[in-house]
């Protein structure tokens, strides 16, 4: 069963006080965000329509916004999604190398993940750090200036802080 | 005392009428009627927040009003566009206008399967009107045609995704007419879809309404009785007593036979009034309706082709008009046609059907 | 060195903190503008000339102006944080560094559109500026700056942060106003304009951080006296952010006077080509404005030199200009293939196109594809034609400029590039191996008189 702690449900009344009455649904991108930490990084049917049932709104409704946004998973994910920009300005300084040299250092391709279920490759737009490509995110954080060597780092350091 | 309406001018292809307060121009166009009424593949004029989305319907406004002559900069959709006091419009009288809908009716056909020899909505399709006018002999695209996965709406629904041009009136139906929506616009961009997301039924009442109002062959009847082609059916307007809706409708029939039940559409090719679940799918008996006549088909498209109202019944029997031969026209239309040969799935080809798709399929069988 | 508005103080050591800012004169402003005429804070805008800095340029305080005020509805102000646009990444840097100048401001903004209740919508990517923003309100709240009764001028006002969740449409302002309430980020069909029907059909102001930012230095050195800084209609300064093939990318403050040659060679901007490559094109103002050679960007093709400022970066309109934009300025290196950043750029607006109208929903793609069979040697010279005649074929056809944003990168590529365009087709496999180079794009033009 999917259903938040006692702790989240505030933080869930919390967010939904932010609007107008009747005007919960304005909640609903702050709550799946919320439920995607929650529940494993990705958003299942399940989880979206118990966040349905939490705004009083018809599940098709969170069906419609969560497969709108490129930031919420409708698959599982790995523990890591490394997300690294190929828009223009992140591919004039060689944000293409990057992604090549990610899949064969992990041996998946865009889309897929690692047997280990630790990382997940997606290729993304412009994330708007542009001056400091090229560049990935993982989770909430930018990894900025991104090498070869650099990512070898951020790979050691995920499977080092397991 | 009540306030007088006011009247506003308004010039469309030279011809000048008045209209009152709130029209659009699409609507104001259609007081004129004839070819300066622009095509609407999106707009629905009983669904709220209709319109806008296919660009179909772009005119020019050369002068804006009286108290503002200037033109507008750009294009305008005509049917989100309010008329102004002096406004003069142009539609098919503006060459902008027309290489723009070029263009448009391109993009919708773009991506579109042109599976028309399949289509249950062949002869009253909107798209298929749009494309004889504007359209162009030969696509210039020559990419893979977009596919999706396939969705099963129930047992009363059927949908075909690559023939819809995404212009939202089924969302509008399920919201306004009835009482649940279970389907909606999933994805964005060119990846958007109609979908439910899990495997979901469209069922509950006054839904089949969205049959009606899909301008393409997306959304069809399941229980359409045997796919036959429109225009060898022939439309009576019948009524039934019913608790739901107003039991109005057009009897699609063959002989006794009631094939399939929509609601009574007007001229522009909307539903007059929404009919019940029950009326649609389950009535599929002459005996359950009273016939009031042959409905009076305005469109020009192949439906009238018929021309059912002013015809002669024909004194001979059709044993007798064939002589013997089987009347193949009105049977299984799979045997005499290749092109709709059942083991052809024409909406899963990528790119143009050629003739080598349907040769190589005859090699196989 | 120019005249900083904003950034002066984004160094200070603990500027993120509350007690920090207002030891430097933060907040001046609120006490100065809860004190005036809603209507006179407006007018002080008007006066300072400020163009919004979200992309458009219009000006903000004609925007206010239009503000509809009908008895006994609310009004709303939203910060626009989406930013989104390619070469983009100014809002984030204000933000991340000087927070509180952006609560200031939109407090100050607040008061003179009557707004209590404010949203910041930021891009869902920027995960980590929501809690220095939320931090930032809570301290001001602490202060007296937000809550109810704020200094006791009976004005109550709380600003939220709302998340978005990865879509550039959402920049787009109805599409923000649909996200805020929940729903898919589909613009709406104008009219009505937010200024009469936004958020929750209340009437509603839409503004950029950077413009809402600029609002405190106009209060506090007063609409005139801000007037003064720049030229002509480009008042005061404008943040560039400046990435692509140089030495020092970043974000710049720049008073609107310097010229395009000095922001890129100075060494206190962009320092000139990384690698000591040569200059080939720019996009001055994010990618959807027209990219430009490097003979066109560094003067115009009267001969004159070109301006950081909106009137000389559009100097000679799309034929041979280009915009101010929303300042995201990318610079290409003579190794950079044109046709291959274009590419990156219809891949772009293929993926953000909300898909509600179809010029765009289904033109971007068919763009994005051409431009891969180009780029991968596989092009004809009818392509080029044929992505010439989708473009113009979109643009302004659609709901929302996004439509006109993706056929406008295409267009000046085609306009200006046409040659390295032509050279992939005569070269299937070469281009595959190499890229066409400078060739003339830098050479002194002759100037037509
Ligand atoms: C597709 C699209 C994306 C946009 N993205 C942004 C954005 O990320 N940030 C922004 O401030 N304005 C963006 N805009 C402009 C806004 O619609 C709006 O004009 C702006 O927020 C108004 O603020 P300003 O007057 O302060 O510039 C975008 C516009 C379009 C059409
Ligand atoms: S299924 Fe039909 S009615 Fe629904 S959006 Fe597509 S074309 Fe329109
Ligand atoms: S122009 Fe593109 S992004 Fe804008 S409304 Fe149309 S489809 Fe959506
Ligand atoms: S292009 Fe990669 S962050 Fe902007
Ligand atoms: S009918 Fe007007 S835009 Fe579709």
């Amino acid at each position: 069963m999917v259903k938040f702690s006692e702790d989240k449900i505030k933080e869930v009344e919390a967010i939904i006080a932010r609007y107008p009455q009747g005007k919960q649904k304005s909640a609903l991108i702050p709550l799946l965000h919320l439920a995607q930490e929650e529940f494993g990084g990705w958003l299942s049917a399940e989880t979206m329509d118990y966040v349905a049932s939490l705004l009083s709104i018809e599940s098709i409704e969170v069906y419609e916004v969560a497969t709108f946004y490129s930031m919420f998973n409708l698959n599982p994910v790995g523990k890591h999604v490394l997300e690294v920009c190929q828009t223009g300005p992140c591919m004039l300084k060689g944000s293409d190398d990057i992604i090549g040299y990610i899949k064969s250092k992990l041996g998946i391709g865009v889309g897929e993940t690692t047997a280990d279920g630790m990382f997940t490759l997606k290729t993304v737009e412009c994330l708007g750090a542009c001056g400091y490509a090229p560049m990935m995110q993982m989770g909430m954080h930018y990894k900025e200036h991104l090498t070869p060597a650099k990512v070898d780092e951020i790979i050691a350091n995920c499977y080092n802080h397991k | 005392m009540a306030e007088e309406i006011k009247k506003l001018k308004v010039t469309i292809d030279n011809i000048t009428l008045e209209v009152p307060q709130g029209t659009t121009i699409l609507q104001a166009a259609r007081m004129i009627g004839g070819d300066v009424v622009p095509p609407a593949m999106c707009y629905y004029s009983k669904l709220q927040g209709s319109g806008g989305k296919c660009r179909t319907c772009l005119v020019e406004v050369s002068k804006g009003s009286e108290a503002d002559p200037r033109p507008m900069p750009k294009l305008v959709a005509s049917c989100r566009t309010g008329v102004m006091d002096g406004m003069e419009v142009k539609n098919i009288t503006s060459p902008k206008v027309i290489d723009a809908r070029n263009g448009v009716v391109e993009f919708l056909l773009l991506n579109h399967p042109l599976d028309c020899p399949i289509c249950d909505q062949a002869g009253e399709c909107h798209l298929q009107d749009l494309g004889y006018e504007h359209g162009k002999e030969a696509t210039r695209y020559e990419f893979k045609r977009r596919t999706f996965d396939k969705h099963d709406l129930g047992p009363y629904i059927q949908l075909h995704m690559t023939r819809c041009i995404l212009c939202y009136r089924c969302v509008f139906t399920a919201d306004q007419v009835s009482n649940k929506r279970v389907h909606g616009v999933l994805s964005r961009g060119d990846h958007a879809e109609i979908a439910t997301y899990i495997e979901k039924s469209l069922d509950n009442d006054f839904i089949g309404n969205v049959i009606d109002v899909c301008p393409v062959g997306a959304l069809t009847d399941k229980t359409f009785r045997f796919k036959n082609r429109v225009w060898f059916t022939k439309p009576v307007n019948a009524h039934r007593d019913c608790k739901c809706c107003s039991g109005k409708v057009t009897l699609w029939q063959r002989g006794e036979e009631v094939l399939r039940v929509t609601a009574r559409k007007n001229q522009w090719g909307e539903v007059e009034k929404w009919i019940c679940n029950e009326c649609r799918f389950e009535k599929k008996k002459v005996s359950d309706w009273v016939i009031e006549g042959p409905t009076h088909v305005n469109r020009h498209s192949v439906i009238s082709q018929g021309h059912y109202e002013k015809m002669k019944k024909p004194t001979e029997t059709f044993s007798k008009v064939h002589d013997g031969r089987k009347p193949k026209l009105l049977m299984d239309i799979h045997s005499v046609s290749e092109v709709n040969d059942p083991s052809i799935d024409l909406s899963a080809i990528n790119g143009p059907a050629t003739s080598k798709v349907f040769e190589h399929s005859k090699k196989q069988s | 060195m120019a005249r900083k508005l904003l950034l002066e103080k984004a160094h200070v050591e603990g500027i993120r903190h509350f007690d920090v800012y207002r030891r430097e004169g933060g907040y001046a402003a609120v006490e100065k503008a809860l004190k005036m005429d809603p209507a006179a804070i407006v007018e002080e805008v008007k006066k300072s000339g400020l163009r919004g800095r979200g992309g458009a340029g219009f000006a903000t305080g004609l925007k206010w102006s239009f503000l509809a005020k009908p008895e006994g509805v609310p009004r709303y102000l939203v910060c626009n944080a989406d930013e989104s646009e390619p070469g983009t990444f100014k809002d984030r840097y204000l933000m991340e560094f000087i927070p509180h100048l952006l609560i200031e401001g939109l407090i100050v903004s607040s008061f003179a559109l009557g707004s209590n209740r404010t949203y910041i919508y930021i891009r869902g990517e920027y995960a980590w500026i929501v809690g220095i923003l939320e931090q930032a309100i809570a301290e001001a709240k602490q202060n007296g700056f937000l809550g109810k009764n704020i200094l006791g001028t009976g004005f109550d006002l709380e600003i939220y942060v709302q998340r978005g969740a990865g879509a550039y449409i959402c920049g787009e302002e109805t599409a923000l106003i649909e996200s805020l309430e929940g729903k898919r980020g589909n613009p709406r069909i104008k009219p009505p304009f937010p200024a009469i029907k936004g958020l929750w059909d209340c009437p509603t102001v839409v503004n950029n951080v950077e413009t809402l930012a600029a609002v405190v230095p106009i209060m506090n050195l007063g609409g005139e006296e801000y007037a003064k800084i720049g030229v002509g209609r480009s008042t005061g300064t404008k943040l560039i952010s400046a990435c692509g093939n140089i030495n020092k990318p970043g974000v710049y403050e720049i008073d609107m006077t310097i010229s395009v040659e000095e922001f890129i060679y100075s060494d206190e901007y962009c320092g000139g080509i990384a690698n000591g490559k040569k200059l080939k094109a720019c996009i001055p103002g994010g990618s959807s404005v027209p990219i430009l050679p490097a003979n066109l960007l560094l003067k115009t093709a009267k001969g004159e030199t070109r301006y950081m400022n909106y009137e000389s970066l559009s100097d000679g309109g799309f034929a041979t200009g280009s915009m101010m934009g929303s300042g995201g300025f990318i610079v290409l290196d003579e190794d950079q293939c044109i046709v291959r950043h274009t590419l990156t750029l219809a891949r772009f607006y293929r993926h953000e196109s909300c898909g509600q109208c179809s010029p765009c929903r289904e033109g971007t793609g068919w763009m994005e594809k051409i431009l891969h069979k180009i780029e991968s040697g596989k092009g004809a010279m009818s392509d080029i034609d044929l992505l010439w005649d989708i473009q113009r074929k979109i643009e302004g056809n659609t709901i929302c400029p996004l439509g006109d944003a993706a056929a406008w990168p295409v267009a000046a590529a085609i306009r200006h590039f046409r040659d390295e365009f032509e050279w992939h087709v005569n070269n299937p496999s070469l281009c595959l191996t190499q890229n066409y180079g400078l060739a003339h794009y830098a050479d002194e033009l002759s100037v037509v008189a």
